[in-house]
């Protein structure tokens, strides 16, 4: 067992992605020279050649596009895109074109290709640079989408994404890579579509994802002291959805609050929510909760940032207030 | 007087044969779609005939081909077998993708044929990993990436041109200027005028213009670029002047370009004037040429009676291949 960042966890999964299987290639803006500007690929392009480190222009268009080409003819390309906001300048090619070559094709054409990015806000980024859309591609038949929230989670489900023949979001959250724990020396894989509880409970669940899995376990701390049992879940994937876990957990607890970190409008908690309520209405003591950012664009200045990323004690006020706990 | 042409005359009729099933195979399509048989959208490459056939025959069996939605020009002149693609057009089940792509998807990994793309332009960074593929595997294949002028405003086109240039990738980009992006004609759409291939100057990519209504022009010019692509690793442009003599698609009619300047364009079908160059340089007859006529209207009877008499797709078919099969265990760990 070794102890180490998220940061570390995901270079030692690119690392054995490049090693093991010389069909994976890297590429991306600035993974190279400058090593990476989250410095997952430091020393990538010394150790693996630029062969297979390839440092692209600011083109996410086409070198996301050609991530999908070259997966089309039997490769398996890892690119990295700097932000998930840099993303939507190649959106075509993520949901008009990888996301429907299977499909469209009848299954004659596959496109492993794993999409590398950096998801969500807290550095003072700013609107242009702190948004998280990872629901938006979870809503697109064809994605896979990925959104670890520790180390151990982010190396296993990178193996399992690896052995996926569909193109996966792979969102690391740019707050989680100094994130510390325990990742396991002997070979383990995460499948994707498996949620993880986190910490049992029996009174109220929260689901929570990427960024928010912290918050929603420092929120079960609180319930703790107030003698109230929080379960809290996971997801792990977006796509595929463990919907099964979530039932489960609602069976037991009757409570659910989903927390996201994204816009409420058009979040994915909202499919959460629905999709519990049709799936457990009668074992519901009340309404699905959903805690998300509030629908505005991320400001720069630090208090004004807060204000929009949900707390430990949004989560507590809320439970209390709805479930009168 | 009798000329000389650079092709035998079994390559000249299996040409000549080519063209004319494109344009008996669309003639059907158009017919087919009156009746309500095919639906969606319907884009005809009828009198653009000569570059498909003119480039595709002189690709190896390895190499790719990649385009855009009007893509039955290219599907056909690839090989790909016209009972299947029709029945890809009538939404059947035994279409080239089960009826799930239509018209404008056609694909056939078998004959590395990489599909039909009808987001305008989104077909060129494919191109581009195609070609990154080819070279990562260190393979002698090209990439041979059909576009319109209405792409090269895209911002993909751009993008997709400095990369392959950068990289010294293998791709053949051929720019079929039909003159209109839809209903807007290139010089109200394009600052940098109406030749084109200049656009590939500044990222120094070898560009020429050719005729691609003359089939002997585009077939020589391939030969000669398919090489120089596959020796130098680099890529290399052609823009084929064309024109498509049916509207953008068949619900089209035309209204944003005059009568004359049709009926004139018209008069330069790339069938004849191949047909033409072959009776010049005698490599058909007149009986040759109504055998292969009267042969290609009884295989349209044949295409349009399996697509027609084909089942449709299975309702269990809407869930089937939106994600692929996991990879098999291998030696990953």
């Amino acid at each position: 067992m070794s102890e180490m960042i998220l940061r570390d966890a995901m270079s030692k999964a690119l690392r054995e992605a490049l090693d093991q299987d010389d069909r994976v290639f890297l590429m991306g803006e600035d993974i190279g020279a400058y090593g990476g500007a989250y410095a997952v690929t430091k020393g990538f392009l010394e150790e693996y050649g630029e062969e297979r480190v390839r440092d692209t222009p600011i083109s996410e268009s086409v070198f996301v596009g050609a991530g999908a080409g070259a997966a089309m003819i039997g490769m398996r390309p890892i690119i990295e895109v700097m932000t998930i906001n840099f993303t939507l300048v190649a959106i075509d090619q993520i949901v008009n074109h990888a996301a429907k070559l299977s499909y469209m094709s009848n299954g004659q054409f596959q496109v492993p290709l794993i999409l590398r990015t950096v998801t969500g806000g807290g550095g003072q980024l700013a609107a242009t640079h702190s948004q998280s859309f990872e629901n938006w591609y979870a809503s697109v038949p064809g994605l896979r989408v990925v959104v670890p929230s520790t180390p151990y989670d982010a190396l296993g489900l990178f193996r399992a994404s690896r052995k996926d023949n569909n193109p996966v979001i792979f969102a690391e959250h740019a707050m989680l890579y100094r994130v510390r724990g325990e990742v396991p020396d002997e070979y383990y894989e995460i499948p994707l579509g498996k949620a993880r509880i986190s910490k049992e409970g029996s009174d109220v669940t929260l689901i929570a994802y990427s960024g928010m899995v912290k918050v929603a376990e420092e929120a079960a701390e609180m319930f703790y002291k107030n003698n109230i049992s929080a379960e809290v879940i996971d997801l792990r994937t977006l796509s595929p959805l463990d919907l099964e876990t979530l039932v489960n957990s609602v069976k037991k607890t009757s409570r659910a609050v989903v927390i996201e970190e994204t816009w409420k409008t058009g979040g994915f908690s909202g499919t959460i929510a629905s999709d519990l309520q049709e799936a457990a209405f009668d074992y519901l003591d009340g309404p699905v909760l959903r805690i998300n950012g509030p629908d505005v664009p991320a400001p720069y200045a630090k208090n004004l940032e807060q204000l929009m990323i949900p707390k430990a004690s949004w989560i507590f006020d809320q439970v209390k207030y709805n479930f009168g706990l | 007087m009798t000329t000389t042409l650079n092709i035998d005359k079994d390559l000249a009729l299996d040409l000549y044969s080519k063209m004319l099933l494109i344009r008996r195979f669309e003639e059907e399509t158009e017919r087919l779609y009156r009746r309500g048989k095919i639906g969606g959208f319907l884009h005809t490459y009828i009198g653009e005939e000569a570059i498909a056939v003119g480039a595709i025959p002189v690709l190896r069996e390895d190499d790719y081909v990649i385009g855009h939605y009007r893509d039955h020009g290219h599907a056909l002149a690839r090989g790909l077998d016209p009972k299947l693609a029709m029945a890809e057009l009538c939404g059947k089940s035994t279409g080239l993708s089960g009826g799930k792509g239509g018209s404008m998807h056609l694909f056939d990994a078998e004959k590395h044929f990489m599909g039909g793309h009808a987001i305008v332009g989104g077909q060129l960074p494919l191109a581009v990993g195609i070609a990154l593929g080819i070279k990562l595997k260190k393979l002698d294949s090209v990439v041979m990436c059909f576009f319109g002028d209405g792409a090269v405003n895209e911002g993909e086109f751009h993008e997709a041109m400095n990369l392959a240039s950068l990289w010294k990738l293998p791709i053949v980009f051929m720019l079929e200027n039909n003159l209109y992006g839809m209903g807007t004609q290139v010089n109200r759409s394009r600052a940098g005028g109406p030749d084109i291939y200049k656009a590939a100057e500044p990222y120094l990519i070898p560009a020429v213009q050719i005729d691609g209504m003359n089939l002997i022009e585009v077939r020589d010019t391939v030969i000669e670029g398919v090489e120089k692509v596959r020796r130098d690793q680099t890529p290399i442009f052609i823009e084929s002047m064309a024109y498509r003599f049916h509207g953008h698609s068949v619900a089209d009619p035309s209204n944003y370009r005059d009568n004359e300047e049709v009926e004139e364009n018209r008069s330069r079908d790339p069938i004849e004037i191949f047909k033409q160059n072959l009776f010049s340089a005698n490599l058909a007859t007149n009986e040759e040429i109504s055998n292969i006529d009267e042969a290609i209207d009884n295989q349209i009877d044949d295409i349009r009676d399996f697509a027609e008499s084909s089942p449709e797709p299975e309702e269990i078919e809407l869930y089937s291949h939106i994600y692929a099969q996991p990879e098999k265990e291998s030696n990953n760990e």
